[in-house]
């Protein structure tokens, strides 16, 4: 099993015809993602590297029973694009684009309170169930069929996660990158959740950094509600307060959202907290060891 | 992005936000003709700096006439204010604000954020202004109010009230400061403000609510809509390598380290800057090249590295997925060969095109150690950067 998405995901790409979007609908493709088509407002009727191009979403998922988007729309249209999926019935919405104003966001997320979408992101890598389908940028080389589950706020930190543990003969069932905005649409708490009700999902790794409180609010959540195993790190150890290190949200103010405080959180929760990211992969497997 | 004091008063008072009289002056001179047009009263000279605590580092002078402006606003420009937020190396002031004195019946706070737990904006208020909320919210935390606004139809009358009265306020000064707070949320909503705080929120003994500071800073993603606020950007407040890094959208912060960083993705690059910490070393810099980056942005960002005189070896740390390792190696072979690199170089890729990458570093001749895993790479660069430094 896997969770979010599978072999029977029908996916479409808001913002199919753009660089990104061709790219990245034919890497999902290649991996055995079923795409079905995409959407281009104003390039309805036509076809781009075989698929259809639809107006609206809401076409798209009548002509193509499309349960799921990856959204590769530019910032200025990010939030839209995700009130749109909303709007049209699907499932999940996994926004890629980075950039979207938090105050564009607000309103999305607001908007989308009303409907049964689950939101991934923004400005994350998305997802990839492995060995069956994947919506967003993570690699699917990488990957490896197996049980441990990723939940991160980074994107390249997931991979390098990946990494070690596919090198370790570890293989993963479903990597989640929720994005390093202050404002997203699934928390570590939904992605454990999931994990949590996934049978085939032994152990989980948890990748935080910096800002906000997330990461302590998925410790207090691990402490009464999770009982498989977790390992955890948090980047930005080293990080000095006020600065913003690349993501929106990555950021110590007034001595809160510290990693240090994270880290003292998820440890207290029974969680598997590492201190060097070259450690997660030996971590999971000395879990699953114990579990 | 932050700005100035009287920067974000003057934006605040657009939308109907109360602020005392004053002018921003660049000169001693023109700090006199300032507390002149004031009414040669009692005034107050204020260092603009993109920090807070000025008060306790001598950033703000209260004086009885224009001659004593003057005189404070001579010592203050051009002078280095440290302060508990500026860090040991301090800023340089170059301007300060002149306003009008006043005599204060009490100091409150009164800030604006987005709440990531609930996704809405929340609207702050303390009886205890002048402070660092912080310190409020951690020892007596009941002394601080919230309303969690509505996303999408903001701060209502009745949550103005609420925390209004939750400060003790009655009468006219109730009044007026319920509309100070609905401009506020104007404000916020309409400038794309990622906060707005003012500490301290003030009344008069006249009875006048007034900001008497505005500490605003903008969300960065929505700079695009918003011309008139890019031109806000003080660039003396930014350190001179970051201006050059973010003309090539480069994500670059300097820091004091000696071993120069270069990762793709935010993550990686602060996980980066950890385990170089972890194995005993000091980071020079974060610097996130992005995840679609080319060889040119790859050989800026190695020149913006090299300008940092304190860097003693270079770890690069790529997981390419976007970014294929072979762009990444013709890039940092390029940028080797033409800013004639003298520090040693330890590269860490893995991904797409990883061999083909490898074989190029090999086959460039130039003296390039590779490694394999993450904790290597950290280990191998601080032995280098320890030799380099003697």
């Amino acid at each position: 099993m896997s969770v979010l998405i599978d072999k029977k995901t029908r996916l479409i790409v808001q913002g199919l015809t753009g660089r990104e979007g061709t790219f990245h609908a034919q890497q999902a493709k290649a991996y055995g993602t079923n795409v079905v088509g995409g959407v281009t407002p104003g390039k309805g009727g036509t076809t781009h590297e075989g698929w259809p191009v639809f107006n609206t979403v809401a076409e798209a998922v009548h002509q193509t029973g499309a349960d799921a988007s990856v959204i590769f729309v530019p910032p200025p249209g990010g939030a839209d694009a995700v009130m749109e999926a909303a709007d049209a019935g699907l499932k999940l919405a996994v926004c890629i684009t980075e950039g979207i104003p938090t105050v564009d966001m607000l309103r999305a997320l607001a908007f989308m309170k009303g409907s049964s979408m689950r939101l991934i992101g923004p400005n994350c890598p998305g997802l990839i169930s492995a060995g069956r389908a994947k919506a967003g940028i993570i690699p699917g080389h990488i990957c490896k069929e197996g049980r441990v589950g990723i939940v991160s706020k980074s994107g390249t930190l997931t991979y390098e996660a990946i990494h070690q543990l596919t090198g370790l003969g570890l293989g993963q069932t479903t990597c989640i990158g929720i994005g390093g905005d202050p404002l997203i649409g699934t928390s570590f708490i939904d992605a454990l959740t999931l994990f949590g009700q996934d049978p085939e999902t032994e152990a989980v790794v948890l990748i935080g950094e910096i800002g906000g409180s997330a990461e302590e609010e998925a410790a207090a959540f691990i402490k009464t509600s999770f009982k498989k195993p977790v390992v955890g790190f948090i980047a930005g150890q080293t990080a000095p307060p006020g600065r913003r290190m690349g993501h929106a949200g990555a950021i110590i103010s007034g001595g809160a959202g510290t990693a240090a405080e994270k880290m003292k959180a998820l440890t207290s929760a029974g969680v598997r907290v590492v201190k060097s990211p070259a450690d997660i992969g030996r971590a999971v497997a000395d879990a699953l060891k114990a579990a | 992005m932050k700005i100035h004091e009287y920067q974000g008063k003057a934006i605040l008072a657009k939308y109907g936000v109360a602020i005392p009289k004053g002018s921003v002056a660049y000169s001693a001179d023109e700090a006199r003709a300032a507390a002149v047009a004031l009414g040669s009263g009692v005034v107050v000279v204020k260092a603009q700096i993109h920090a807070g605590g000025r008060g306790k580092a001598g950033g703000v002078k209260v004086v009885k006439s224009p001659d004593e402006a003057y005189e404070a606003a001579k010592k203050m420009i051009g002078s280095t204010l440290v302060t508990y937020q500026t860090g040991p190396t301090g800023r340089v002031v170059s301007r300060v604000l002149v306003e009008e004195g006043l005599q204060l019946a009490r100091e409150m706070y009164l800030g604006l954020v987005i709440d990531r737990s609930t996704q809405r904006p929340v609207l702050m208020v303390s009886p205890d202004g002048g402070v660092e909320i912080e310190k409020v919210a951690a020892e007596t935390p009941d002394r601080i109010f919230k309303a969690f606004l509505d996303p999408a139809l903001g701060l209502q009358a009745f949550e103005a009230r609420r925390l209004t009265f939750a400060l003790g306020l009655s009468g006219e000064t109730a009044s007026r400061t319920v509309k100070m707070m609905m401009a506020l949320y104007q404000a916020f909503i309409a400038t794309d403000a990622s906060m707005i705080e003012i500490n301290p929120l003030v009344v008069t003994t006249a009875g006048v609510p007034l900001a008497l500071d505005a500490k605003v800073s903008f969300d960065d993603n929505a700079l695009y809509r918003h011309a008139d606020q890019r031109e806000l950007r003080d660039l003396g407040e930014e350190d001179p390598l970051e201006i050059e890094a973010s003309k090539f959208s480069l994500n670059y912060i300097k820091l004091d380290g000696t071993i120069g960083c270069m990762v793709n993705g935010a993550g990686l690059a602060m996980a980066t800057m950890d385990i170089i910490k972890l194995a005993g070393g000091e980071p020079a810099n974060f610097l996130d090249v992005g995840g679609g980056a080319n060889a040119e942005q790859i050989k800026n960002a190695f020149r913006i590295l090299m300008l940092d005189t304190n860097v003693k070896a270079v770890l690069i740390n790529i997981f390419g997925g976007i970014l294929r390792c072979d762009v990444l190696a013709q890039g940092v072979i390029a940028a080797v060969k033409d800013l004639g690199v003298r520090v040693p170089i330890v590269i860490r890729m893995e991904g797409t095109n990883v061999d083909l990458g490898k074989k190029m570093l090999k086959e460039s001749g130039l003296n390039f150690t590779t490694a394999d895993s993450m904790g290597d790479a950290a280990q191998l660069v601080v032995k280098q950067a320890t030799v380099a430094a003697h």
